[in-house]
């Protein structure tokens, strides 16, 4: 395996967990909802995808506990500000805290245990293929279903009617509801479905990044999503960029100081953030179409009169 | 096409389409609707009168399932119906084109009509339908512009058209001539007689009597939440109306004529703007000059560049150069609010809550916060005088007539009238030289309305000048001496109020006068 293959692949790993996480907030902020737990949404899926990959042996129980923790931890962030009309702001925070808490908890009996590893795929012939066939062809399975759910969010949102309420009720809450949707119905499956691709971007990390569970290990990648969503301009092609140009700097930040080039590792690690808020905002640069594309309602509180 | 777009025929058998029959809908101890019952016949325009708060918009949500009765029932096409919700009442057939409209501004125009359709439509075919109806009806739209790209008279067509896709056989229309020109009102009744014609009734909201007079078969009266009287409005002249609406004669306004002009006080010259933001309007090239003793008012549709003028009359927004604007001969352009207050101007803007006042302050803190500095002695050395703002406070709720529950009420629990009449009384209790002040009396009822034009009247006449923004024709003519008007960011030249009808208006509020020198795209044959 030459080094350039051994980089690529580790960047499309780096880079898998922020598109899971940050499509799925896409999605909830559409729906003009500002989730800021998806950290702590996160750490819990990856310490309950751990816990049940460890406990059952097979990764994809492991897959599936991560994304019932995220739904699990969306669904309360979902009664306390849609039902109680809590502040979102406010309680994305707590839930943030939580989850850290939590997860610790959880992860205390299963710190420093050998992790159950999600297999790659092998593809006889096409994986064979140097160089081009591990990288495309020789990745684990959550790597296509990023990719693949990037693409069907995208198509959702802007290609059928069930996108089309999602924005709406995302643009003008009160005209949604006087036409007759059920906002608060609608915004309840957005934070639902967020916190499923949060969950499963912390299982991603405790069983095909680095398989074995470490406390706090998501390591502010939920922050990084969360901006990454907003630097997007809540657009889902731009969002993949800018997660594979994070996780690109990232990685070759790494390399670099593994290379021991005397320039200072705390520029290196601040350089992912530079260089992708810099395209992001140089890619977003049409202010009428960032306007078009901000859920006006976001983060605004939705109370029906009865 | 047309027995496709209204349902007729089906309604013939039945005597009214819709009754609401003992209508009660109780907030708490107040009855928004005491005993309400109204009765709509296929193929009539009926209209809906009352004040603000007499109980107009509780009943049609009501009808439209927004809102579920406290008692009473609702009978359509003489069976008993619960409608649930909207979505129940368009399958009813009952469509609604709102007041403030339920669009969204960053979807198409296809798109926001799909939303209001029942079922999964494929947005091509609902292109090709809209455009037919558009024709049809003479409402003419382009199914992939942008909404926010698109003047209020265009935003209601959506509206209609969206109704008419649904096939209606009631159209509740709620104030729907306050956003438009008055060729653009005539152009909407010419389409609602058309319906009304195959069918269809419309319920029809309004405040504007003489419109009421021309359109509708039939109508019924609203106060305090009770019907007071269904009468024929063509057999009711305006004023009898307006005594059954209020249930009393409404106070007549007194406006002598100015004397003769003086000088200039506030002067406006060579005002460009851009605009801020993709939904803001430019200004370009504003020249205007308020003199001493007179008061000038500004028409124009909603959204042609009003706020944008009045932000940077106040100050909120600073103009590019320090000339543009002069305050008494004195330059100020570039200044802050604070710094025009204190050159003895007062401002008050269009939403009174929230921007006139602070909805979670004391009336007498919201005080402090336009007087601070142009009142000696409310702020010294960094510390409130409270005793003297509530002085202030009383005076002008005594002087202003504002109702409230306590002394020193927050702002937030005042009813609409109530706390424009001390927003505007607040500024007015100063005696600036400068008034400008954006749609004084909006949601305001009769009776609040004509006080704050006395009010705004005998300023002028005490020697200050005031500008005056309203949306309300009737208004500017009852108050001002002379009009210009706003359209897309161009101010007309402003002429002495007698010289102008209601005709030339509304050609300039549909943008005659603009120097493009191009017909309006509003301008619909």
């Amino acid at each position: 395996m030459g080094a350039l293959e051994a980089v690529i692949l580790t960047i499309i790993t780096a880079s898998t967990p922020l598109l899971l996480a940050a499509v799925g907030e896409l999605v909830v902020e559409r729906s003009g909802v500002l989730n800021l737990g998806v950290e702590g949404m996160m750490v819990m899926g990856a310490v309950c995808g751990f816990a049940a990959a460890y406990t059952s042996g097979s990764p994809y129980l492991g897959i599936a506990a991560g994304i019932t923790a995220g739904i699990g931890m969306s669904l309360l962030f979902a009664f306390l500000t849609q039902s109680l009309v809590s502040n979102q702001v406010a309680t994305g925070l707590a839930l943030t805290l939580l989850g850290l808490g939590l997860s610790g908890l959880i992860g205390e009996a299963f710190t420093g245990l050998p992790g159950v590893k999600l297999p790659k795929i092998w593809i006889p012939v096409l994986t064979d293929i140097p160089f081009i066939g591990p990288i495309l062809f020789g990745q684990d399975i959550l790597v296509y279903v990023s990719i693949a759910l990037t693409i069907a969010v995208a198509h959702v949102l802007f290609k059928t009617r069930i996108g089309l309420v999602i924005r709406a009720v995302g643009g003008n809450h009160h005209s949604a509801h006087a036409l007759g949707y059920n906002v608060i119905a609608v915004r309840y499956a957005c934070i639902a479905f967020g916190g499923a691709c949060a969950g499963l971007a912390g299982a991603y990390l405790s069983l095909a990044y680095t398989p074995q569970w470490i406390e706090n290990m998501t390591a502010g990648r939920g922050w990084i999503a969360l901006a990454l969503v907003v630097f997007s301009t809540w657009l889902p092609r731009r969002l993949a960029i800018g997660a594979y140009l994070f996780g690109t700097v990232w990685i070759m930040g790494l390399y670099v100081q593994g290379l021991g080039i005397g320039i200072p590792s705390q520029f290196l690690s601040s350089l992912p953030y530079l260089v992708t808020i810099v395209a992001l905002v140089v890619i977003s640069g049409n202010r009428t179409l960032t306007k078009v594309n901000t859920p006006a309602c976001i983060g605004q509180p939705f109370v029906p009169d009865r | 096409m047309t027995t496709k777009s209204v349902k007729t025929g089906t309604a013939a058998s039945v005597d009214y389409l819709l009754e609401a029959r003992n209508i009660v809908k109780k907030f708490g101890d107040f009855a928004a609707n005491d005993d309400v019952t109204l009765k709509l016949v296929p193929g009539e325009i009926h209209a809906l009168l009352g004040e603000n708060g007499a109980g107009k918009s509780t009943l049609v949500k009501i009808i439209y399932g927004s809102l579920q009765p406290t008692s009473g029932e609702l009978r359509w096409m003489d069976t008993v119906t619960v409608v649930a919700n909207p979505a129940a009442a368009r399958k009813l057939g009952i469509g609604m084109v709102f007041q403030h409209f339920s669009l969204f501004e960053a979807l198409t125009v296809a798109e926001n009509i799909a939303l209001a359709m029942p079922d999964d439509v494929d947005l091509a075919e609902l292109s090709d339908r809209i455009a037919k109806v558009s024709v049809e009806y003479g409402l003419p739209l382009e199914p992939t512009a942008l909404v926010a790209d698109l003047s209020v008279g265009e935003r209601q067509r959506i509206e209609i058209v969206r109704c008419l896709l649904q096939e209606p056989r009631l159209l509740i229309m709620d104030e729907p001539t306050a956003v438009l020109t008055p060729q653009e009102a005539d152009q909407l009744f010419v389409t609602l007689n058309r319906l009304a014609g195959e069918g269809c009734a419309v319920l029809y909201i309004s405040h504007r009597l003489e419109e009421v007079k021309q359109l509708c078969h039939d109508a019924t009266i609203l106060r305090h939440g009770k019907v007071v009287a269904q009468v024929d409005p063509q057999k009711e002249t305006a004023a009898s109306l307006a005594r059954l609406m209020v249930g009393a004669d409404v106070h007549s306004i007194k406006a002598q004529k100015a004397a003769k002009a003086k000088s200039p006080v506030l002067e406006i010259s060579d005002l460009s703007l851009p605009a801020d933001g993709p939904f803001g309007v430019a200004l370009k090239n504003i020249q205007l000059d308020v003199c001493e003793g007179e008061i000038v008012a500004i028409a124009g549709v909603a959204g042609n560049g009003q706020s944008e003028f009045f932000d940077v009359l106040s100050g909120e927004r600073r103009c590019l150069t320090e000339d543009a604007v002069k305050i008494s001969g004195a330059a100020c352009g570039t200044a802050g609010v604070t710094a025009r207050r204190q050159m003895s101007a007062a401002f008050v803007p269009e939403e009174r809550l929230g921007h006139g006042a602070v909805p979670g302050f004391m009336l007498s803190e919201n005080v402090i916060l336009t007087r601070h500095s142009s009142d000696g002695g409310m702020a010294r050395g960094g510390f409130i005088n409270q005793t003297a703002a509530r002085d202030i406070n009383t005076r002008v709720t005594e002087r202003f007539d504002v109702r409230k529950a306590k002394a020193d009420p927050e702002a937030r629990p005042l009813s609409g009238g109530n706390l424009q009449k001390f927003v505007v009384g607040r500024e007015l209790d100063r005696n600036p030289k400068v008034l400008v002040v954006n749609q004084p009396t909006w949601g305001v009822d009769a009776g609040a309305a004509a006080l704050i034009r006395q009010a705004l009247i005998d300023l002028a006449r005490s020697g200050a000048c005031v500008l005056v923004i309203s949306q309300d024709l009737d208004e500017i003519f009852e108050v001002s001496d002379r009009i210009a008007v706003i359209s897309r960011g161009e101010l007309s030249q402003a002429y002495p109020a007698g010289d102008l009808t209601l005709e030339q208006i509304g050609l300039m509020m549909a943008g005659a006068h603009e120097t493009g020198g191009g017909q309006s795209r509003e301008a619909v044959a």
